[in-house]
């Protein structure tokens, strides 16, 4: 017999809500991910908690799903999200007819759209653009896309399900015409696997057409890049969205100590899907129009620019893949080209992973004759609190452990196991984003933190002001002393972690981000010696 | 240049130099130190003011992280106004008493001697501090019986017949503690001359008001300052204080904690040392000096507000200007009162460690007096070593012949 029912590719949003979703039905899981948790477009968007009225115009099912999905994840995933509320504002050289058309097809949809005088929106959002004509309140808010992904993966390993991050899939094993299983490689150590299941999960976003083509099917995917860049600091605190026919750069959200400006949108060829460099057009463009949202953009300090790959699916009935839909889209190979144990989940987008893995878990129960009901939409993920607000977890924690105060927004609940008992586990590893020594602790122990990226990925540890110049080392330290790093490793980690940030910072990289640069090159380059150990290797 | 983020907390590179100067970091442990208690902790409070924690007034406000900070950060603004903004801790008795100068001043000069012997006895101390707050072991500035101000008065006469004139600042501390330095510095800018004019109704410059938590009482009187400036300047007077806090107050803290526009008129407010030194360079002031005045070694402590203002240098070359006085410069450093900070029964420790390696370096020069800009420095080196303070003015002011 198996040791388990599903095999799930791919560790972003929606592989993680499928093998959590397995696993609150009982249902055998095992996830497997080439890289870390929430590195493809899980990572890589606006971290926006859509109240569904951007889509509602043109696209009334995709608006339907967010504000539905958007009520659950406020209830489920309380700590992963803030409720900022949402602008669409209206400038001069946009139309007054088009807010009235958006506001009917909000309602229309079961979104709440109240029209307000411009003068009340630059006091509910003083960053605006002043020379608004017209506004209208929405149910947006943020939602860190690191953290609900890791929740669900927690959630998910707490109720039976196996998580194997940094290991990638060399080929499915067909037999007889069904997928039963998956031979692997960990990217780590070269260790191979071989993990049978009746049913295998591809939930790898844009790179699900290469693991189908494994099994001989095809998918027609059109990879759309999305570029953003990341402001030093909170410029609003509302999200402000324009009020026309969606285009590029048009939403500005604030997550978590920082300010988000997307996104463009353009073709790219898959063989970049890996590797994504942010061109100096895109970052005018996003500048142009984000300063048209808020003026003070113009002259933010930019920390860095990043792009993510949509997974956008062309219906099947087009060959041609000019009819793209940017719903939810479950292939049941069975059914589609005569593949048995073969699932396909894409299209959708992070608001809607929920209901991605409740209608692929339900096919999936369908297939094996499980009855189960889905409750992820009211079981709460772990972090999560009823009675407990993070802003009040906040105000307690602020004057014994300022890392603590941050870190309820990282962990929720959580963070009350975070050791800050001492003042060595209280001594802060992060400063821009107060991340202790305690935090990293409990991150490396608790949520399957390999190296210093993921570590970043847990705990916002080096997404700060000064992208790493200060934790990186301290950070690597700690790891080392928990025993998860030797000194050659530290150095290596640590050279991919700066070159990381770098990676990041260079498209923006003038004014005081260059500063910064230069001051982190130095210290890692002159004080550590980074760049000459590597030469000898 | 225009600056795009409140007190340029965006232009830190999180070099962390501020914290290495920073003085109370040092010694209290408690305190996070300027880095993240201004640049990094502001980021943090935009995003809610939850994040405030009251660590922030264990700040002294000596803005020698400012001084440090190669990228023309604000620190020391940042926190201060953090503190206005967000600290839910009200003032008390002992700030109401500690801030309000003008008040508390113009009350005890009226019965000094009384107020002066009854702060200097044991069991008083002790009572203040049960009942205040403030600690034991702190020594009170004596209060002189009558003011400057109504010394002054008297004066108007024989000082309307300079022909050139000067309006002066003279500050509480001169005013109610001290009318000799006054006195001490009419007498050298008449020397030079020029006659010395009050302004028309001079105020506390709020420095106290600000670190003890009245703000809107400070900013009611920095308005009323600087209307009697104006008047002043307009009448083409400069305003030259005695005192490098009043003089820092007035020209930087109005407009970047209390948002009081004073731009027009802050070229036109002079510190007392920079004044008469500028004057002495310009060929056509001269002083004379008693040849015969004592020799005497003087120990130069350059007040942290004064570091701030860039103006060291000038009180340093005053003094080396008079004959017989020999000058040791001390190492920059704080005195660890930073004004009220100090009298603070919770802050008397930090306050003393802040001070202990001038206090040792002060014993060490084997100097027959100190000499600095600040009145608090005055009180805390008197307090806390073997030797009298003075105001450059004063040396000044005895040895001209």
């Amino acid at each position: 017999m198996n040791e388990f029912d599903v095999i799930i590719v791919g560790g972003g949003a929606t592989g993680a809500g499928v093998a959590r979703d397995c696993a609150l039905r009982g249902i055998r899981a095992l996830l497997i991910e080439r890289d870390d948790i929430a590195t493809g477009a899980t990572g890589r968007n606006h971290g926006l908690l859509h109240s569904g009225a951007r889509y509602a115009v043109n696209d009334r099912e995709s608006a339907e799903e967010c504000i539905k999905e958007n009520m659950i994840l406020r209830r489920i995933a309380a700590h992963c999200v803030e409720d900022t509320g949402g602008l669409f504002i209206t400038l001069p050289e946009d139309s007054l007819e088009f807010q009235a058309k958006f506001i009917e097809s909000c309602l229309a949809a079961g979104i709440s759209a109240e029209a307000i005088d411009p003068k009340l929106a630059i006091a509910m959002e003083p960053s605006v653009n002043p020379t608004l004509i017209g506004a209208v309140k929405v149910p947006d808010g943020s939602v860190d896309p690191f953290r609900l992904t890791a929740a669900n993966i927690l959630d998910a390993r707490l109720h039976g399900a196996k998580v194997l991050t940094y290991t990638k899939v060399d080929e499915l094993i067909i037999e007889s015409g069904r997928v039963v299983g998956v031979k692997t490689t960990n990217t780590l150590s070269g260790e191979k696997g071989e993990y049978r299941a009746a049913i295998t999960v591809n939930a790898c976003g844009i790179w699900g057409r290469d693991l189908a083509a494994k099994a001989g099917v095809t998918i027609n995917m059109l990879p759309a890049k999305g570029a953003l860049l990341v402001f030093g600091h909170r410029v609003n605190n509302v999200v402000i969205n324009r009020c026309r026919k969606p285009a590029d750069a048009d939403i500005l959200v604030p997550g978590d100590s920082i300010t988000v400006i997307g996104t463009t949108s353009s073709k790219v060829p898959f063989d970049q899907c890996d590797n994504m460099y942010v061109t100096p057009e895109e970052v005018e463009l996003l500048l142009r129009e984000g300063s048209m949202l808020a003026p003070a953009l113009n002259h933010t300090r930019i920390l860095r620019a990043y792009a993510g790959v949509r997974p956008l699916v062309a219906s099947d009935d087009d060959p041609s893949g000019r009819s793209v839909s940017r719903g939810i889209v479950v292939l049941d190979h069975a059914t589609r080209d005569g593949v048995e144990g073969f699932i396909t989940i894409t299209g959708g987008k992070l608001m809607t992973y929920r209901l991605m893995a409740e209608w692929t878990v339900d096919l999936i129960c369908k297939k094996l004759n499980i009855d189960a009901k889905c409750t992820t939409a009211e079981a709460l993920l772990p972090g999560s609190s009823k009675d407990k607000s993070t802003e009040d977890c906040t105000r307690t924690a602020v004057a014994q452990s300022r890392g603590k105060a941050s870190a309820f927004y990282r962990h929720g609940t959580n963070a009350e196991k975070i050791d800050s008992s001492t003042a060595a586990k209280r001594a802060l590893v992060c400063e821009c984003e107060q991340v202790s020594v305690g935090e990293v602790e409990y991150a490396v122990e608790q949520l399957g933190v390999n190296n210093l990226v993921d570590l970043r990925r847990r705990t916002r540890m080096g997404m700060g002001t000064c992208q790493g110049e200060l934790c990186a080392c301290r950070a690597a330290a700690v790891m080392a002393s928990v025993g998860k790093s030797c000194s050659d490793k530290v150095k290596a980690d640590l050279k991919g972690f700066v070159t990381e940030r770098w990676k990041g910072m260079s498209p923006v990289a003038w004014g005081d981000t260059l500063r910064e640069g230069e001051l982190l090159s130095w210290l890692y380059d002159g004080v550590c010696d980074l760049s000459n150990n590597g030469k000898e290797e | 240049m225009k600056q795009y983020s409140e007190h340029n907390f965006e232009q830190c590179t999180k070099c962390t130099v501020c914290t290495v100067y920073c003085p109370v970091a040092a010694v209290n442990p408690l305190y996070p130190g300027p880095k993240q208690a201004g640049p990094d902790g502001e980021r943090l409070r935009m995003k809610s003011g939850k994040f405030f924690d009251e660590s922030l007034n264990l700040c002294l406000n000596c803005k020698r992280c400012e001084v440090a900070c190669p990228s023309d950060v604000r620190i020391g603004d940042i926190i201060q106004s953090a503190r206005i903004k967000y600290s839910t801790k009200k003032p008390g008795l002992r700030e109401f008493t500690l801030a309000n100068t003008d008040l508390v001043g113009s009350v005890a000069t009226l019965v000094s001697p009384v107020v002066n012997a009854t702060l200097g006895l044991k069991p008083v101390r002790h009572i203040v501090e049960g009942v205040m707050n403030i600690d034991h072991r702190r020594i009170f500035p004596k209060y002189a019986f009558g003011t400057f101000e109504g010394w002054m008065r008297k004066q108007r006469k024989a000082q309307a017949q300079f022909a050139k004139q000067i309006a002066y600042f003279h500050g509480c501390y001169v005013n109610y503690n001290n009318p000799p330095l006054g006195q001490a510095f009419v007498k050298v800018v008449n020397a030079l001359g020029y006659g010395v004019q009050l302004l028309e109704n001079e105020k506390c410059c709020g420095v106290a008001l600000i670190s003890n938590g009245f703000i809107d009482k400070a900013k009611k009187q920095a308005k009323s300052n600087l209307a009697s400036i104006r008047k002043a300047t307009e009448a083409g007077l400069k305003v030259v204080a005695t005192s490098s806090t009043c003089t820092f107050t007035l020209r930087d803290e109005y407009e970047h904690l209390l948002g009081i526009e004073n731009g027009d008129v802050r070229e036109n407010i002079d510190l007392a040392c920079r004044f008469i030194y500028n004057l002495l360079c310009d060929g056509n002031h001269n002083l004379q000096f008693n040849p015969d005045a004592p020799r005497i070694r003087v120990a130069y402590h350059s007040p942290c507000h004064l570091e701030r203002l860039g103006w060291t240098q000038y009180s340093i070359e005053l003094l080396k200007l008079i004959p017989n006085v020999e000058l040791v410069k001390l190492d920059s450093q704080c005195c660890g009162i930073a004004g009220t900070y100090g009298f603070k029964k919770e802050n008397y420790q930090t306050s003393q460690a802040i001070g202990e390696s001038l206090f040792a370096a002060i014993e060490a020069s084997e100097c027959d007096f100190v000499a600095t800009d600040c009145e608090t420095c005055k009180w805390q080196i008197e307090m806390s070593t073997t030797k009298k303070v003075l105001h450059p003015i004063e040396l000044l002011a005895n040895h001209l012949s």
